[in-house]
């Protein structure tokens, strides 16, 4: 029978299935950070248990993490004491841990593909929802919560139901100046936050295939936006090219091993989704969003929905979020003051964001009235970032580089939005108070990102 | 966990849509290494004003309405996976979510802890929020073995899916890593098959 390609990574790893009820699937791999690990790791020690495959986890704090400093102690001792909660548990059970400070610490779904942990044809999972990230390598990699994670270390398996498939395929080249991330917050507004809830998408096309891994992962690393249980890329030699010769990649024998499986992971000329929807590339343009939530968005030139375009059930919500946001119905954005810009997060902070950063601000002068915070997604972007002198580009424009984490995109760390003022931000969500109380966010993508740091607006980066 | 049969309870509304899990539990509060604690925290951002004190108008502040079923809009528990979002509601004391759609991970994690997701439609969800609306001591019946829920207001009846599997852990309060781990023999087979 004809199989999509999420079809044959799942059937290749189901171990038994519970009648009438989940699958039992194997976990090739594990990430945890500090945040929604410790209980699982708790429980463990009330059942009195060990981890089953100590070498298919990995643990790199992220979330808490200062962005300044981080040779010093970590001065919140709440967030200080997950932190050191994780080491503590990394040691206890025998895992690997890039801990603070660590040459490879940083983003626990930019660390993984970095160092060929990640790979074609695996499943993977962490306590996070945007390991979806993962996805772009042709993996089925989804988050999960707390009771999984324990679940995972006690067995390598986790009970999931068998999610529906859906395909989307976007037809035709990308226009210039269109980045991954408009392709994602683009979908989400046609297919609404929950729009693909209880599905696993893939995403297919000739816009896809023109892809970088790294802007495969942006797309991928939105799919929980819209509800999907993950998001996936077949492989093909772009993501080939990616693994070879990274540090946790197969080598030798091995390679031409998994090379030849690898080569089999796409969608069957006559596989049958349960739901498939295309779009024209070339109809997308830069995103931004103007709500609080990553499916309230617009093209960067058009205007804020007006009330009678809303369904009554919706308008209650509709008209809340723009007052949390202070705008009005019908409004357009282009040209409005913003305060903060944040350039990072497992969405937009690769190399290839800080190249495309770079190369627009070069030259130019950060605007005087926006503070910005450019945070690389991990040590090993820093380095990159160093190596190929974009650092004295920024710096010359008027910019500075933090240290790696996930900073701004949940503020749950020292780098919060003040309440009221306006961040235009390549993260993922724009919920109430995301990046802080009262914080308003626009999200958009790293071009839009520089536009705005340059001209303290919300700018076209085409013009 | 405790088991889990049948519950008659007044409701909490909450008609607000895409309650999302960073308003279930805002990120600043995921930063305790234990489960326990999580319901004084729920919806914090919309139950207290900055200084820490209850904002009266917001619905669990107000003493009219209680129950361990919480009504809520379209698309409930969308956004971060964090367990926590389940944590909170069922430490506040919930047993029950009902809306007309959750995320999916939501909705994991809720069975996970013991708090049952029951979907019902649009129509079901908008008689139930003018039920409560006109008199908060409306009360629903959820009945697990029969996967039904009734609005005792108007006695409308809807039936609600649960895969069989959670059914039996939630009824007999059993969890998922006692099964796993009854299983080990089969995962020691797919390794040596398959590695
Ligand atoms: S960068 Fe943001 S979305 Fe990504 S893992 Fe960190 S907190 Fe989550």
């Amino acid at each position: 029978m004809s199989k999509t390609l999420f079809d044959k990574i799942w059937d290749a790893h189901v171990v038994t299935a519970v009648t009438d009820g989940p699958t039992q699937i194997y976990i090739d791999r594990h990430f945890c950070h500090e945040v929604t690990s410790p209980q699982a790791f708790d429980g463990l020690r009330k059942r009195g248990l060990k981890v089953f495959r100590p070498e298919k986890t990995t643990l790199s704090p992220d979330h808490n993490i200062p962005t300044l400093n981080q040779d010093k102690p970590i001065q919140d001792p709440i967030s200080k004491n997950q932190v050191d909660t994780l080491t503590k548990n990394a040691n206890d059970f025998g895992l690997t841990l890039y801990g603070l400070g660590h040459e490879k610490n940083g983003i626990i779904h930019v660390i993984g593909p970095e160092n060929g942990l990640t790979q074609p044809g695996m499943t993977i999972v962490c306590g996070d929802s945007h390991t979806s990230t993962h996805g772009a390598f042709g993996a089925i990699a989804f988050g999960i919560g707390t009771s999984e994670v324990e679940m995972v270390l006690a067995s390598q398996c986790i009970l999931q139901p068998r999610p529906k498939t859906m395909r989307i395929n976007y037809n035709g080249k990308l226009k210039p100046g269109v980045t991954a991330k408009d392709i994602a917050l683009y979908t989400i507004s046609q297919l609404t936050t929950g729009g693909a809830t209880g599905y696993f998408v893939e995403y297919a096309g000739e816009a896809i295939r023109n892809l970088s891994m790294e802007e495969r992962m942006t797309v991928c690393n939105l799919s929980i936006e819209m509800g999907a249980r993950g998001g996936m890329i077949a492989p093909d030699e772009t993501t080939f090219a990616y693994v070879k010769g990274r540090e946790f990649a197969p080598k030798g024998e091995a390679w031409d091993k998994a090379l030849a499986y690898w080569k089999t992971l796409q969608s069957d000329d006559d596989a049958k989704f349960d739901r498939e929807i295309s779009f024209d590339a070339a109809a997308i343009e830069p995103w931004i969003t103007y709500g609080t939530n990553p499916g309230m968005g617009m093209a960067i030139g058009g205007a804020i929905p007006t009330i009678d375009q809303i369904d009554d059930a919706s308008r209650i919500s509709f008209e809340k979020s723009l007052n949390y946001m202070g705008f009005k119905a019908g409004e357009k954005l282009e040209g409005k003051q913003i305060d903060y810009v944040f350039l990072g997060s497992c969405t937009n902070g690769r190399i290839e964001d800080f190249r495309a950063f770079a190369a627009f601000v070069k030259g130019k002068k950060k605007a005087a009235n926006v503070i910005v915070w450019l945070v690389p997604g991990s040590w090993a972007v820093e380095k990159q970032i160093r190596e190929e002198g974009l650092d004295k580009i920024l710096v010359e424009a008027g910019f500075e580089l933090r240290q790696p984490g996930c900073s701004a995109c949940l503020a749950m760390n020292d780098d919060k939005v003040p309440a009221g003022k306006y961040a235009l931000s390549t993260s993922n969500r724009n919920f109430e108070g995301r990046q802080g109380p009262g914080a308003r966010t626009i999200l958009a993508g790293p071009l839009v990102a520089a536009a705005a740091a340059v001209t303290g607006k919300i700018t076209d980066p085409r013009n | 966990m405790e088991k889990f049969q049948t519950i008659t309870s007044t409701c909490v509304p909450l008609p607000i849509e895409n309650v999302d899990t960073d308003q279930i539990i805002p990120a600043r509060f995921l930063k305790a290494t234990t489960r326990e604690g999580f319901g004084d925290n729920l919806f914090a951002d919309w139950r207290y004003d900055k200084a820490g004190q209850p904002i009266s108008n917001f619905v669990l502040n107000n003493p009219t309405y209680t129950g361990q079923v919480l009504v809520g809009g379209k698309n409930f528990g969308s956004g971060s996976s964090r367990e926590h979002a389940a944590w909170a509601i069922a430490g506040y004391g919930f047993k029950v979510v009902v809306s007309s759609f959750f995320a999916d991970i939501f909705k994991g994690n809720a069975l996970n802890n013991g708090v049952l997701p029951v979907v019902v439609s649009e129509k079901f969800l908008a008689d139930l929020f003018a039920a409560i609306n006109s008199d908060a001591k409306t009360t629903v019946t959820v009945d697990l073995v029969k996967q039904t829920i009734i609005n005792n207001a108007s006695g409308a009846v809807e039936s609600f899916d649960i895969n069989s599997y959670k059914k039996e852990c939630l009824v007999n309060g059993l969890d998922d890593i006692d099964y796993l781990l009854s299983k080990k023999d089969k995962i020691e087979a797919w390794e040596a098959a398959s590695i």
